[in-house]
């Protein structure tokens, strides 16, 4: 047997005659995005996308690439194709068109100091108990 | 709009236009965006020139990544100990792996990973240089995971703080499964370092031979660099070649002197003035022919991917769904 030895071995690249071809479209399959829950009790969170025949490859090749060494209690892939996604270019279509305080925390600060008018308007009268 | 899509290129307005021919208020947003801290996503508008770039540089990482497993795995059947073999199996999946995240993010700006993956076969795209030099012996892997991979931190770690969201979550990730690169790559070195005379000297001249490879690898000195300011203002590029160079020099030459090895240039030293180090020459003509083709094993390593893309086909073939349709990954 020849020497394994890489210093003495070398790849004889010339000898194989593997023809230059190119790949055509879709030769790496069709892309699915994956998400990754680390921990009971959190959001699954996008983690990136890969390359799949199908749905069952998918997820085996989401556990290599993406929970190989991090925590993950689950794992989900959806095919790329099924994603609707607003542009980021257009955020403004989140911002409120017209004043909507009204619903958030943030339009209801002054509860407060209407009940301390309020007791200020109550201590006269109760001076003549 | 919203929709789900293949990005190509009669589909995107400004593809292939000189940076003089661009919408002056679009590229004022741009550059305001990037100016104040955002990130450019995929569905962005962005100068062609930004897009090409980006493309290049994500495209030539990846390459980098996947031919970067080679010269290591030759040394995965070959590994002293069993723990190291395990070691080395998950540092070369690790590549691999970032080859698949790096290709994905590329791909959001127009380009598919089979494209890539012709020009990388057709000699057309590069990687880097440094992974034209053989391994040969265990003390080269070693070298290769501490100090190439010291010089990768430095590259990613900077490039993560870049503008182009995909590739910045990339890097994020990538960054964080290097630093195990690192510690593994130290412990290989100095467990040599420290060990018989002959373990020594295997290790010394395993430096030899990659100083000059290592001080290619961030690239020719910024004199000899074209395209820098732009992709500076544009947050592609975030630190010079010199830079990132005088960085690496910086933090590796003190452990390296530690360890009681002799680096092969006795230029080489810290100027106590300036601050920053001077060394030899190392031979930009060598890296200019390397680039070129003309490398140890350029061949070599275009003719092992060439036989696992040839060799697979079958595989990819009959798992291949029929009715499957791309669009181009989201983030």
């Amino acid at each position: 047997m020849s020497s394994l030895d890489p210093r003495i071995r070398r790849a004889e690249p010339e000898l194989w005659e593997i023809p230059l071809r190119s790949l055509e479209p879709l030769e790496h399959w069709q892309t699915y995005e994956v998400f990754v829950m680390r921990t009971r009790g959190s959001q699954a969170q996008h983690v990136g996308s890969l390359h799949a025949p199908d749905a069952e490859m998918a997820l085996i090749l989401a556990k290599e690439q993406f929970a190989r060494r991090s925590q993950c209690v689950a794992l989900w892939v959806v095919p790329t194709e099924a994603i609707l996604w607003t542009n980021p270019e257009e955020e403004e279509i989140f911002l409120p068109a017209t004043d909507k305080s009204y619903r958030e925390p943030q339009g209801y600060l002054h509860t407060r100091e209407r009940i301390e008018r309020f007791k200020d308007r109550l201590k006269p009268l109760q001076s003549y108990d | 709009m919203y929709g789900n899509l293949v990005v190509r290129p009669e589909d995107i307005e400004n593809w292939g236009k000189k940076i003089e021919e661009e919408d002056p208020e679009k590229l004022a947003e741009f550059e305001g965006r990037i100016e104040r801290g955002e990130k450019i996503e995929p569905q962005d508008w962005m100068p062609f020139e930004y897009r090409r770039q980006l493309i290049r540089l994500i495209e030539q990482h990846a390459h980098s990544e996947i031919i970067g497993a080679l010269p290591e795995g030759t040394w995965i059947t070959r590994a002293p100990t069993f723990r190291r073999k395990l070691a080395l199996m998950a540092k070369v999946q690790d590549e691999v792996g970032h080859a698949q995240l790096l290709y994905s993010a590329a791909e959001t700006l127009g380009k598919s990973r089979e494209q890539m993956i012709n020009d990388l076969l057709s000699g057309k795209s590069k990687y880097s240089n440094v992974f034209n030099y053989p391994a040969k012996t265990w003390a080269d892997t070693a070298i290769i995971a501490w100090l190439v991979d010291a010089g990768a931190i430095i590259n990613q770690t900077t490039n993560s703080k870049g503008s182009y969201g995909p590739y910045v979550r990339a890097l994020e990730r990538i960054c964080w499964e290097e630093s195990f690169h690192l510690k593994y790559g130290y412990d290989s070195v100095v467990y040599l370092a420290t060990g018989t005379p002959k373990q020594r000297a295997m290790l010394q001249d395993a430096l030899n031979r990659w100083w000059r490879p290592i001080m290619h690898f961030f690239g020719p000195p910024d004199t000899q660099s074209v395209h820098t300011e732009k992709l500076i203002r544009w947050k592609v590029k975030l630190a010079t070649n010199d830079e990132m160079r005088q960085q690496f020099l910086d933090m590796y030459v003190p452990k390296i002197w530690e360890l009681g090895l002799t680096i092969p240039d006795p230029n080489l030293r810290k100027n106590p003035e300036t601050g920053r180090w001077e060394y030899s020459d190392p031979d930009w003509g060598e890296f200019w022919r390397v680039i070129n083709g003309d490398g140890p094993c350029n061949k070599e390593r275009l003719a092992v991917r060439r036989f696992a893309e040839e060799k697979g086909r079958w595989v990819r073939e009959a798992l291949r769904a029929p009715h499957a349709r791309y669009v181009t990954p989201l983030a």
